[in-house]
């Protein structure tokens, strides 16, 4: 059976989930920012029509923000990924098989639907702005590569309303002369300028050149992009089993204790072990709860206390999940009692693939230091557990992090509901 | 050392979105061979999300601020469970956006049109137009009034 593929993307996905629960954004010019408020992350159509590019440092550009009254926000990350959570689920539901891409695309499998994909994508695109209010398009072909294209296609083109089904179309050429190389998902920046000095301008260029040619200057990843331009599928969708959703690490103790360092150690090593679990994962989450008790087995003395701690940004670092821990620990933690039993439940976990950090890579935990985790893993994994730890210390304080523009957080908050008045 | 006595309260943590249910195995304790008569009627305890919300992807929680629908039993301070997927009909309840806003309002059918009304008589009802920002932003299914 012949693979259909659609890629539905949010438009301006952090700029759609601020105007859903404030409409006077509606039409206006809206940025996000970027961790610490720097860069331009997200826009809306009206700043693009600016010319504002992403990525640009918000300091460069306070004339324009003052001249067009640019409405300014700091991401709202926890907002940001509970909408990310509804969109994803509501797509879901039109397909049997769906590779969640990013925080804000989607591959939905539409390999045997034997009805019109358009219309059908026109209902999802209809469902899902009810449903959230954020608007996204579809684009569809038979590989992964060319329904990117279509999706392409279709928001450039408002006559399209949103959807574009480039499978077989008479007039497909036309449409990849219209794709420049470097628009070209999987070719990128990093390619366009050696394409373009091999006279390989256009995504219709790219099908036509010399697979062996593409091989040596792009790599098989390269190659495998070309055929998928060309309507030969070679990426399937990546459908990973679903993952935990809450990951517990705690144990009774051999003894009790009263100390509260013996516990903060205690509740480092817990963590450390539930962290590397997420990332073995390929996850990230953004609360972590951590519980202390006595024993519960006599007459007086007895106590339990947990409390859950919100990061700000999703995270599997254990440096910062421990420093969060033992901030919880100074709230619950009681001089005076013996304590027999800790733990840390990590939960609200999401795909790393579903939350994107910034364009410069200023997230709680760099590129570099994850890698090092990642290692770090690797290490125990082969020599044993804690062979390497982290110190307690040595962690980026995400919680200094300046977010001076941050919208309520709509839906994760009970004190920071939307309100409507009557 | 003095311990304190009575009750303390060592957690509070958002409501999760996520449902449990607890499913008892017995309702009593089974000494060998004697089942209670009861056990044949074992039940799942009632969980408030699923009564409440038909549509999770699409349900939202607002509160409300303002006394104009107190006729339709939503008081100030209450929390309205709201839901985006619901088609409204002719009288519903719902949240609007209205000049910028998140609003309250009864939705009214009339001589084929659809307007925003209020039940206080000074609101003159306002037609829905999308293009010029009025619509419906999801349909009212609950109050929740807290009593206290």
């Amino acid at each position: 059976m012949r693979q259909i593929v659609a890629l539905a993307d949010c438009n301006n996905f952090y700029v759609s989930c601020e105007r859903v629960f404030d409409p006077s954004l509606e039409n206006k010019p809206v940025i996000v920012l970027s961790n610490n408020d720097g860069c331009v992350v997200a826009r809306s159509n009206e700043v693009k029509a600016l010319g504002v590019p992403l990525g640009k440092p918000i300091f460069e550009c306070q004339d324009l923000v003052k001249k067009h009254l640019i409405q300014l926000f700091s991401s709202n990350y926890t907002l940001y990924a509970d909408m990310s959570q509804r969109v994803m689920s509501t797509l879901e539901e039109f397909t049997p098989e769906m590779e969640r891409y990013s925080i804000d695309e989607a591959f939905l499998s539409f390999t045997g639907m034997k009805f019109d994909l358009t219309e059908y994508s026109r209902g999802i695109r209809d469902t899902v702005k009810r449903s959230t209010g954020i608007p996204v398009t579809i684009g569809i072909g038979p590989t992964k590569t060319l329904a990117k294209v279509a999706n392409k296609i279709a928001k450039r083109t408002s006559e399209l309303r949103g959807v574009f089904d480039i499978t077989d179309h008479p007039r497909i050429e036309d449409y990849l002369a219209q794709i420049e190389v470097g628009d070209i998902w999987g070719v990128g920046f990093r390619y366009a300028e050696m394409l373009q000095e091999n006279g390989i301008k256009t995504a219709l260029d790219l099908t036509k050149a010399n697979d062996a040619w593409v091989l040596k200057r792009m790599t098989i990843k390269g190659l495998r992009t070309v055929k998928e331009l060309r309507g030969e599928p070679c990426m399937p969708l990546e459908l990973a089993p679903p993952p935990k959703k809450a990951i517990m690490s705690s144990k009774g103790f051999g003894i009790e204790t009263e100390r509260k360092d013996d516990l903060k150690e205690a509740l480092a090593d817990y963590t450390a072990l539930a962290a590397s679990k997420l990332r073995r994962q390929q996850s990230l989450c953004s609360v972590i709860q951590v519980f202390i008790q006595t024993s519960m087995f006599k007459a007086q003395g007895r106590y339990s206390g947990g409390i859950s701690v919100r990061l700000p940004v999703p995270t599997s670092d254990t440096g910062v999940l421990t420093q969060a821990a033992h901030q919880g620990l100074e709230r619950i933690y009681r001089p005076g009692y013996a304590y027999r039993k800790a733990g840390v439940m990590l939960i609200e976990i999401i795909p790393e693939s579903a939350f994107q950090p910034d364009l410069f890579g200023t997230t709680l935990t760099s590129e570099k230091r994850l890698n090092a985790l990642k290692a770090m893993d690797a290490v125990n994994a082969r020599f044993g557990r804690n062979t390497v730890q982290t110190a307690a210390a040595g962690t980026l304080k995400p919680w200094r992090m300046r977010r001076a523009r941050l919208s309520p957080s709509y839906t994760t908050d009970w004190d920071e509901l939307p309100v409507a008045t009557a | 050392m003095k311990r304190k006595k009575g009750l303390f309260v060592t957690s509070i943590h958002p409501l999760e979105k996520t449902s449990k249910h607890q499913i008892p195995l017995y309702l009593s304790r089974v000494p060998a061979g004697f089942p209670s008569p009861a056990d044949d009627y074992v039940d799942k305890r009632l969980d408030l999300n699923v009564h409440l919300i038909q549509h999770p992807n699409a349900t939202f929680f607002i509160r409300v601020d303002g006394d104009s629908m107190t006729d339709a039993g939503i008081h100030s301070g209450d929390l309205l469970v709201v839901d985006r997927k619901l088609e409204p009909g002719d009288q519903s309840v719902v949240v609007a956006a209205l000049d910028g806003e998140l609003t309250v309002k009864r939705l009214v059918k009339k001589n084929g049109k659809l307007f925003l009304a209020s039940e206080n008589p000074r609101f003159k009802p306002i037609e829905v137009n999308p293009e010029v920002g009025v619509e419906v932003w999801g349909v009212v299914v609950h109050s929740i009034h807290n009593v206290k």
